[in-house]
C-alpha cells in the first residue's frame, strides 16, 4: 500500500517497535544477571548463543521470504524471543539442543506464519514446547544452585513436589529437601524475583500494561490457594507457586507477548487468567515440570474467540 | 469525566498568545471559496463585473453551506477554481476598491423584540457557520435544537489542538460577544441554560469569560472548566464529558439534549446583532517555527494566507509545510495563495522541527496502545486489519462509522502505521461501494419498470388485436 505522508495527522509521538524491543531485552538483564550468580558464566553463553543463532535465522527466513532484512534485523523482536528462551531452559542444555529450540522458535514459530506481527503462537514457547517433548532428561533437570553444578543436577522443585506428594510424602518432608528454599524453589525463587523487578520496570515505563501479568498471576494464586485452604496436606501454598518455576518470567515477560496476546484490555484480562489456570492445572496435575509454556501455546489458540467476544463498547453504541 | 482515551499533548501555543490579536488589511484581491470548509458549495449569485459592498450576497446557501458574503466593496473579476484549504475548489475573486462601502447601514439588531424562529431566518441570512472547522451552517444546526427541543446549548471552548488557539485568543478579548452570542442562541434554540466549556490550560480566557458573565448576569449560562486532552474539542466526547451522555451513533448532538456550537461562531453571531453585519472575518492562528512571529490574526473570509504570513513579520526562512488546521487533523495547503474560510482555524507553518517525519512503516504488532488512546472506544489495530482486507464485516464490527479521524491511533503507534489514512480511505471506499450499488440499484429498477411497461404494452397490443378481431367476427355472419 501506498503511504501517503502528507495526510493528517503530521505529528507523532516518536514510538518504535526497537524501542519497545530493547526495553525488553533491558528488563530481563537482572534475570540473566541472577542465572549467572546462581549458575556461573554458562547461562551467559547460552544467551549470546542463542542471540546469534536467533538472528543468522532471522536473517535466513528473510532471505528466502525475500523480505529486506534491515529493518526486521533491527527491530530486536528476535533477540527478544532467543533471550526468553535462552533464560527458560535449564542451563545445563547442550548448546546444539538450545540452538535448535531457537531455529525452531524462528523459522516455523515466528518466519513460518508471516514474521513480525503475524505469529499466533509466542514464538519462544513453540521453541520450549519442542525442546520439552524432544530432549525431556535435558530440559527437567536444573543445578543446584551455588554448587558443582555438573555433579549436581537434579529435579526442579515443582517435580520434586508432584513426585512426592504422589508417593504419599507430607508437605513437611517435601519442602525439607535440597530443590526448596525459603517461599518457592531455591535458586529458582531469587530467579522469580528478579523476572518481577524487570517486569515491574516495564509496567512503570509502560511497555506493558497491567492486565495480563495482574489477571495471570491471580490465576495461579486463587486456585492454589483455594485448593491449599480445602486440602493443605496435597496442594502447595499460592506463594510457593508465585516463587517457583516460570511464573514471573511468564507473566511479565511470555504471556505479554502482545502479538500473540488477546487485544483489549477486557479480552487481556481472561487471556491472562487463563494462562495462569491453565499453569496451574498443569502443574498440580500434569506430568510436566511447569504449565508456564503450555498453558501460553494453550491460550494462544483461544486468543480468536477471546477477541472475538471482547470487543469494547463503542462510543454512541449500547452494549452488545 | 465521561471520556475514553485521549492523548495529553505538550502545548504550542504560548508565543502567538503572547500579542493580542493583530488585524490583517483587507488584501487588493480577495478569493472566496464556495465551500468554505463543510464540504458544500454555496451556490454563486453573482456574476464578473458585478458591483458588491461590505455585506453583499454573492453565495446563496445550499445544504451544508451556509450564505456566503462580500467582505470589501469593489467588483467581481471571475468565478474560476482555486487552491482552498480542503484542497481546489470553485472560487469567486472580488477586486477590492479600498472603500469598504456597506451593502446596508450598520444597524444594530433588535435581536430581543424577534422570536426564535425569526431569529433563526436572521441567523442564516448572516452567513453565520461553524467556526470551529466544520463551517457547518449555525441555523441549520440551531433549527434541530429547535425542532427536536435540546435543553443545552453547548459552547466548544475546549480548543484541544496543541498549535491552535485563535479561541483561547478571541475568548480573551471578545468574552461579551461570546455571551451575548450565547444569549442569542439560546432564544434561536430555544434552549434552557448554556454552558461554556474551556480546557484548563486557558485560565485567561476562562477570567475574561468569567468576567463577562459577571457582567451580563445571566443565570441560564454557566462555564465548565474540562482538563486539557485532546481531542476534547471534538463533538462527540465534548458532549459526553460536558453531560455524561454519548451522541448516538445513528443520531446527532440534539438528540440526548445537546446543540454544540463554537465559542468564534457565538462571537460572530454577538457581532452581528451589534452591528447587523453578516459574517465576514475571523480569527486565525499563524503559527510554527515557519513565521517570525506568531500570532492570532483577524482577517478577511477570502485573504490569501501569504498576507497573513506577512501580517506575522514573514517567513523565517527555513523550509515549511503550510498546514491548514492544526498537527493532528490538518491538511497540507498549496501555498501563500489558499485564502481564509470560514472554516480556517489555524495556519500552521511548520519546520521538520516541529513535526518531524515519521520512522517506517512496520507491522502491526497489536500492542494496543491505539486501542487505549482511542477515543470512540475502538480497537483501531482490528479495524486496521478489516481495512487492510477489506472486509466489511470486520469495518462494522470494529465501528468504523465512529472514528472521528482525531489522528490519535496514529500518534501512539509505535509501528509507525498510517492509521487514520487507512481509515478514511476504507470509508472512501465503502462510500465508493454504496454509491455503486445504489446505481445499481437504480438501474435494475429501471430495467424493471422497463419491462413492465413493454408487457403492459404487449398486453394492451394483444387486448386490442382481440377487440379488432372479435368485432370483426361480430360483422362475420359465420357466428354461430
Amino acid at each position: 500500500m501506498v503511504t501517503n505522508t502528507s495526510a493528517p495527522p503530521h505529528v507523532v509521538a516518536g514510538f518504535s517497535v526497537p524501542r519497545v524491543m530493547y526495553q525488553v531485552l533491558l528488563a530481563l538483564v537482572p534475570v540473566l544477571a541472577t542465572q549467572v550468580y546462581l549458575f556461573g558464566l554458562r547461562p551467559l553463553l547460552l544467551a549470546a548463543m542463542a542471540g546469534v543463532t536467533a538472528l543468522a535465522c532471522e536473517a535466513l527466513a528473510l532471505r528466502l521470504r525475500q523480505r529486506s532484512p534491515q529493518p526486521f534485523l533491527r527491530d530486536g523482536s528476535v533477540l527478544v524471543t532467543a533471550a526468553l528462551l535462552a533464560l527458560a531452559v535449564p542451563p545445563t542444555l547442550p548448546q546444539w539442543q538450545l540452538a535448535l529450540g531457537v531455529a525452531t522458535a524462528v523459522l516455523i514459530g515466528k518466519h513460518a506464519y508471516g514474521g513480525l506481527g503475524q505469529n499466533p503462537f509466542n514464538p519462544a514457547m513453540v521453541g520450549y514446547a519442542v525442546l520439552l517433548v524432544s530432549f525431556p532428561l535435558e530440559m527437567t533437570r536444573w543445578p543446584a544452585p551455588g554448587g558443582e553444578w555438573d555433579a549436581m543436577t537434579g529435579a526442579t522443585a515443582l517435580d520434586t513436589l508432584r513426585t512426592g506428594l504422589r508417593q504419599s510424602y507430607t508437605m513437611q518432608e517435601i519442602f525439607a529437601g535440597p530443590a526448596f528454599g525459603h517461599m518457592g524453589a531455591a535458586g529458582g525463587e531469587w530467579l522469580n524475583l528478579a523476572a518481577l523487578a524487570g517486569g515491574l520496570y516495564l509496567l512503570v515505563r509502560r511497555i506493558v500494561r497491567w492486565h495480563i501479568p495482574v489477571a495471570m498471576l491471580a490465576g495461579i494464586a486463587v486456585p492454589a490457594a483455594l485448593f491449599q485452604l480445602f486440602d493443605p496436606g496435597a496442594h502447595a501454598s499460592a506463594t510457593f507457586h508465585l516463587a517457583a518455576g516460570a511464573t514471573m518470567l511468564g507473566a511479565f515477560f511470555i504471556a505479554t507477548d502482545p502479538v500473540s496476546a488477546a487485544t483489549s484490555d477486557r479480552g487481556r484480562l481472561f487471556y491472562g487468567a487463563g494462562i495462569g489456570l491453565l499453569t496451574w492445572i498443569i502443574r498440580t496435575w500434569g506430568g510436566f515440570p511447569d504449565g508456564v509454556a503450555f498453558a501460553v501455546l494453550i491460550m494462544n489458540l483461544a486468543v480468536p474467540l477471546i477477541d472475538r467476544y471482547t470487543v469494547p463498547r463503542i462510543y454512541g453504541h449500547a452494549r452488545q | 469525566m465521561n471520556v475514553r482515551g485521549g492523548l495529553q499533548l505538550k502545548s504550542h501555543k504560548s508565543r502567538p498568545l503572547e500579542r493580542p490579536i493583530r488585524v490583517v488589511p483587507a488584501p487588493a484581491t480577495l478569493v472566496l471559496a464556495l465551500d468554505q470548509g463543510s464540504g458544500e458549495d454555496a451556490v454563486a449569485v453573482v456574476r464578473p463585473g458585478d458591483p458588491v459592498h461590505v455585506g453583499t450576497l454573492v453565495g446563496s446557501a445550499a445544504g451544508a453551506a451556509a450564505a456566503l458574503h462580500s467582505p470589501v466593496s469593489g467588483t467581481v473579476r471571475e468565478i474560476t477554481v482555486r487552491p482552498t484549504p480542503r484542497g481546489v475548489g470553485p472560487c469567486i475573486v472580488i477586486d477590492n476598491d479600498g472603500r469598504d462601502e456597506p451593502a446596508t447601514p450598520v444597524l444594530p439588531l433588535d435581536w430581543h423584540a424577534l422570536d426564535g424562529t425569526t431569529l433563526l431566518e436572521r441567523i442564516a441570512t448572516a452567513g453565520a457557520a461553524g467556526l470551529g472547522g466544520a463551517a457547518f451552517p449555525t441555523a441549520a444546526k440551531l433549527a434541530l435544537a429547535r425542532t427536536t427541543g435540546a435543553e443545552l446549548l453547548l459552547l466548544n471552548g475546549a480548543e484541544c489542538e496543541p498549535w491552535i488557539c485563535c479561541d483561547d485568543a478571541l475568548m480573551r478579548e471578545h468574552a461579551a460577544d461570546v455571551v451575548l452570542g450565547a444569549q442569542v442562541m439560546l432564544t434561536a434554540a430555544g434552549a434552557r441554560h448554556c454552558v461554556i466549556a474551556i480546557e484548563d490550560d486557558k485560565p485567561l480566557a476562562v477570567a475574561a469569560v468569567e468576567s463577562a458573565l459577571g457582567t451580563a448576569s445571566d443565570a441560564r449560562i454557566a462555564i465548565r472548566v474540562l482538563r486539557a486532552l485532546f481531542p476534547l474539542g471534538a463533538e462527540g466526547p465534548l458532549v459526553a464529558a460536558v453531560t455524561g451522555r454519548e451522541v448516538p451513533h445513528d443520531g446527532l448532538p440534539p438528540h440526548v439534549g445537546v446543540v454544540c456550537q463554537n465559542v468564534g461562531t457565538a462571537a460572530a453571531i454577538g457581532r452581528f446583532v451589534r452591528d447587523g453585519q453578516p459574517v465576514t472575518r475571523r480569527v486565525v492562528t499563524v503559527t510554527g517555527s515557519g513565521v517570525r512571529e506568531p500570532a492570532n490574526v483577524e482577517a478577511r473570509i477570502g485573504t490569501p494566507i501569504g498576507d497573513l504570513v506577512a501580517a506575522c513579520g514573514g517567513y523565517t526562512g527555513t523550509d515549511v509545510r503550510p498546514i491548514a488546521g492544526g498537527s493532528l487533523t490538518g491538511r497540507l495547503v498549496a501555498g501563500d495563495e489558499v485564502p481564509v474560510t470560514k472554516g480556517l482555524n489555524c495556519v500552521l507553518l511548520a519546520t521538520v522541527a516541529d513535526l518531524p517525519a515519521r520512522g517506517p512503516e512496520m507491522p502491526c504488532i497489536r500492542c494496543g496502545d491505539c486501542a487505549s488512546a482511542c477515543p470512540a472506544g475502538l480497537l483501531p489495530q482490528q479495524l486496521y486489519v478489516a481495512a487492510r482486507t477489506d472486509d466489511a464485516d470486520g469495518l462494522e464490527r470494529f465501528g468504523l462509522g465512529a472514528c472521528i479521524e482525531c489522528g490519535c491511533c496514529d500518534y501512539v503507534c509505535p509501528s509507525a502505521i498510517p492509521l487514520t489514512a487507512r481509515f478514511r480511505a476504507a470509508r472512501e471506499r465503502q462510500h465508493l461501494q454504496a454509491l455503486e450499488r445504489r446505481r445499481a440499484l437504480e438501474a435494475k429498477v429501471r430495467y424493471e419498470r422497463h419491462q413492465h411497461r413493454l408487457a403492459e404494452q404487449a398486453e394492451a397490443e394483444r387486448r386490442a388485436f382481440d377487440e379488432a378481431r372479435r368485432r370483426a367476427g361480430g360483422q362475420d355472419s359465420g357466428q354461430p
